[in-house]
């Protein structure tokens, strides 16, 4: 069944597509999102919109991509299984959709040890891949979950995330299998900092043919510092940072680090445009949108298509 | 076997203010096999309970029994007598044990407060000696033949059904690099029984109301009732 997704007619037109990423302020400060958004305006092709990412509470993934749409961007919504069982997620879907929502990522979420309620409880009703599923056939059949009949068909084009930097490395090409399986639409991967363990990725979801049925998009997230190049080295989970890199980081003149980092990335840009199956790159500025623009520039992406 | 751990003495003084009369109760079940609740820490605990009395110089007497199992009547309502006659009773058994000793106190004459000396952790395995680790968690649908002997709902700090998350990292969890991805195991095992297929398969949405989700549960063994 067809949405109103940009996202999907760029992708099936075979344009190499660009989506960003915006975390919604830690409240209801709706200037301080518009002001992230504006950015990418032009730049992207859609808006990952994050679901209290590493557990921090913030504002609704729902309620920030609806104010997207209202600026004219389009959303990707978020939706993370660790915070809603699956009552609330088809409703939010329901809700999403009638917003003008038309393209949603369905994730597993971080454990919400990493973030400002330790003490919750978590839900983790479906996973990730159930939830893929349910979402497809909410779209495509009709119905929700337990079978019913729905009343105004939610026309979600729907994403997942990959991740080829976990382990256990040799299962994750079948993992994204089983999203595909479950009806993935795209994936989004990781950010990519170990080239090669991604190219080696690719060639077994190239082999697989996998990239005949699923649209990839690659992660990248700019270096901002040496500091956060060491922060993600060594302390997030599922990010391959390479010595490499962080001796290039450390090499360049201080006050020169953050364009040394948008440079990495726009040559880690080109690289992947190269690699056979990837459709797209997810940028992920992490709290630096304001540099998306000249990052899209420098890498020859822009403009973006109509 | 239902683990467990001692409660802070703090908060078991706490709980018994005011009674003079207290009595220890352990269980010889799963609490004793943990070292949390037998023979043995029913004495260390009264111990305390009395020396804490004595530097506060009051008057209080702390009796020791340990039963069976806690979690029958038979064996509580044995114990009646000494029950009776104290104004707390600190149960070392789990919480299973606590609730039916708090039952039948409440049908005595006098009102006995029975309270809990131990944490009740999880349904858990001894890995070494001295150390347990969480195996089960009663979700009343076991998928343990799908997924090699090692249970995702228990062992994955997601309960993920389809494999391991993004966050699987040299066979570790996470959310700490001590946790054990379940998934990173669940893979090993399965390559050396030759099933990974059943890692390919997607695992449909579960019927959670077999768990605690589908309300507090009951068993019936017909012909077993009286």
């Amino acid at each position: 069944m067809s949405t109103d997704s940009r996202l999907k007619r760029l992708l099936e037109a075979g344009e190499f597509v660009v989506t960003g990423e915006c975390g919604p302020p830690k409240g209801a400060n709706v200037e301080k999102l518009e002001k992230k958004a504006q950015c990418l305006i032009g730049y992207v092709d859609a808006v990952n919109v994050t679901d209290n990412q590493t557990a921090i509470v913030r504002m609704s993934s729902i309620g920030a991509a609806a104010l997207l749409v209202r600026m004219g961007l389009e959303p990707v919504m978020q939706m993370v299984c660790r915070d809603r069982n699956r009552i609330a997620m088809q409703s939010d879907i329901f809700g999403a959709s009638a917003l003008g929502i038309c393209n949603m990522l369905c994730l597993s979420g971080d454990h919400q040890k990493f973030g400002n309620h330790a003490a919750a409880k978590n839900v983790y009703d479906v996973d990730s891949i159930q939830l893929i599923d349910i979402v497809r056939r909410m779209r495509d059949e009709g119905k929700v979950e337990c079978g019913d009949e729905i009343d105004g068909v939610p026309r979600m084009f729907i994403g997942a995330a990959a991740n080829p930097f976990a382990d256990p490395f040799a299962f994750r090409v079948a993992r994204l299998g089983k999203k595909i399986n479950a009806g993935v639409d795209f994936v989004q991967t990781q950010c990519i900092y170990n080239m090669d363990k991604f190219k080696a990725w690719m060639r077994q979801v190239v082999d697989r043919g996998l990239d005949q049925k699923v649209h990839i998009l690659a992660g990248v997230t700019p270096l901002k510092s040496l500091g956060m190049a060491r922060y993600m080295a060594k302390n997030v989970s599922g990010i391959e940072l390479p010595d490499a890199l962080i001796k290039r980081m450390k090499d360049a003149p201080k006050e020169s680090r953050a364009r040394e980092g948008i440079q990495i990335c726009i040559e880690q840009i080109q690289q992947l445009r190269s690699i056979p199956g990837v459709h797209g790159i997810h940028l992920m500025a992490i709290e630096w949108e304001h540099k998306v623009p000249e990052i899209i520039k420098d890498a020859g992406l822009y403009p973006r298509p109509a | 076997m239902i683990v467990g751990d001692l409660k802070p003495i703090e908060e078991i003084e706490a709980s018994i203010r005011d009674c003079p009369r207290v009595l220890v109760l352990g269980c010889r079940g799963c609490v004793t096999v943990c070292n949390t609740g037998g023979e043995k820490e029913v004495s260390v605990l009264a111990s305390q309970l009395r020396i804490a009395s004595q530097a506060r110089r009051e008057q209080r007497e702390v009796r020791e029994e340990t039963i069976e199992r806690q979690c029958d009547f038979e064996y509580i309502e044995a114990l009646l007598p000494q029950i009776s006659d104290v104004d707390a009773v600190v149960s070392l058994a789990c919480g299973a044990g606590v609730q039916h000793v708090a039952e039948v106190a409440a049908g005595l004459q006098r009102p006995i407060q029975v309270v809990p000396g131990v944490n009740t952790t999880f349904l858990g395995a001894a890995l070494e000696q001295g150390v347990w680790g969480e195996r089960c968690q009663g979700c009343g649908n076991c998928v343990l033949e799908i997924t090699g002997g090692i249970c995702p709902i228990a062992r994955c700090s997601k309960s993920l059904l389809n494999g391991p998350c993004g966050g699987s990292s040299e066979g570790k969890c996470e959310i700490d690099p001590e946790v054990d991805c379940a998934w990173q195991l669940i893979y090993d095992r399965l390559s050396v029984l030759g099933k990974l297929e059943n890692m390919t398969r997607v695992l449909p949405t579960r019927d959670w109301s077999t768990s605690r989700d589908g309300g507090p549960r009951t068993r019936v063994i017909e012909e077993l009732r009286k």
